[in-house]
């Protein structure tokens, strides 16, 4: 009895770490690779909208898995859509709200989080075949892998590009404006994968 | 004059993939060969562009009418998954060939955000109706330069020797970042 229900919480455990190294969306499946590029000029946008969109990733995988049994199996992706074009509704009209000035600087990226291959890919690989609570755990390991994917991205950045981090400058005037402008974002995220492909190599 | 302004824009100066980064899902996946990008390229041209225009009508006499423009994420990406379904039919009685070399792409280009993000961005710039589809064309224009640049050198990269933690991806997002720099040249021509 006791051994079962430590299997559980250790499968529980691996399905949400998961998303963070081995099978982490951006560094590993080489999704929702847009916004990645797109807003990471800054370590909080990056963080930002990883946050923004792990809160529509958990929702929506939760919904999923609890209405998965109700949609017809040809109709499925429209309602996942639906259903994720909602929450981002929801994420923007909050944002808006409360926080303006991350709403501005992530722009067009923000009612973009819905074609995130991310969130659909989950809702279709995952919480439409398992139930609501793996489900959960699943978009809030896959959406904090996501956000570190985002964070690290941009903290380079922001490093290289700006001199600062978190908006806290450690030098005098500019940085590297490369890494702020597009070509920095393709060249950063390649190298990144580089250096991730070599550690993962000498760990196993 | 402003639509060759609106042309040469979104074409060269703020290329959709390189510098607005929209679209790189197939921009990386499907870039392997020239020929399957170009039926990427074509594909995305005609959702994109009919996908502005309905959208467009949709947000001045629905939405806007009725002031739910917060209903926009929703219509619009309904309305973009609608239309690729109906080119995935087209293309399956016109050009099989093309359709399975497309393969899974497709139906993906329904989260291509590069065709939600143009609809949004022509209703966010306030063009008129005319401005947003010629808006659309030059936009899926430069998606398909793009694509079909990035093909032609991925065809070389095949041919070379890259150290072995650069192959694959990485190499492809180095690459792109020297095209996005030499794309960087043509900024202040508009």
């Amino acid at each position: 009895m006791i051994t079962s229900e430590k299997k559980i919480n250790m499968s529980q455990l691996k399905n949400f770490t998961k998303g963070f190294i081995r099978e982490n969306p951006v560094f590993a499946l080489f999704l929702g690779l847009c916004p990645t590029l797109g807003v990471t000029t800054s370590a909080i946008n990056g963080i930002g909208m990883g946050m923004a969109t792990t809160f529509v990733l958990v929702m929506s995988n939760l919904v999923v898995s609890v209405v998965k049994n109700f949609i017809p199996d040809k109709v499925r992706i429209p309602a996942f859509i639906v259903i994720i074009a909602s929450f981002v509704t929801i994420v923007q009209l909050i944002m808006q709200a409360y926080v303006p000035s991350l709403f501005e600087a992530l722009g067009l990226f923000i009612p973009l989080i819905v074609v995130n291959c991310v969130v659909l890919g989950r809702a279709e690989a995952f919480a439409s075949k398992n139930n609501p609570g793996s489900s959960v755990i699943d978009g809030l390991g896959m959406g904090l892998g996501f956000t570190f994917a985002l964070g690290l991205l941009g903290s380079v950045r922001e490093i290289l590009g700006s001199g600062s981090i978190f908006n806290i400058k450690f030098i005098e005037g500019d940085g590297l404006l490369i890494f702020i402008l597009s070509p920095g974002a393709f060249l950063a995220l390649g190298y990144l994968i580089v250096i991730i492909n070599k550690l993962s190599k000498k760990g196993s | 004059m402003e639509y060759i302004i609106i042309i040469i824009s979104a074409i060269f100066v703020n290329n959709i993939v390189l510098s607005k980064f929209l679209g790189i899902c197939p921009f990386i996946g499907v870039s392997g060969k020239v020929e399957t990008s170009l039926g990427m390229a074509g594909a995305v041209l005609f959702v994109m562009t009919i996908a502005t225009m309905v959208t467009y009508l949709i947000q001045v006499y629905i939405l806007d009418a009725l002031g739910i423009s917060f209903m926009q994420t929703i219509t619009f990406i309904l309305v973009i998954a609608a239309l690729v379904q109906l080119v995935e039919i087209i293309l399956k009685k016109v050009s099989p060939s093309l359709y399975a070399a497309l393969g899974i792409f497709l139906p993906l280009i329904t989260t291509n955000c590069a065709v939600l993000g143009v609809a949004i961005m022509s209703v966010q710039q306030d063009m008129n109706l005319m401005e947003s589809v010629v808006f659309a064309i030059a936009n899926s224009i430069g998606f398909g330069l793009a694509l079909v640049l990035f093909a032609g050198i991925r065809e070389q990269l095949e041919l070379t020797d890259i150290p072995v933690p650069f192959r694959g991806v990485p190499i492809a997002f180095v690459v792109a970042g020297l095209l996005a720099m030499a794309f960087m040249g043509f900024a202040g021509i508009v």
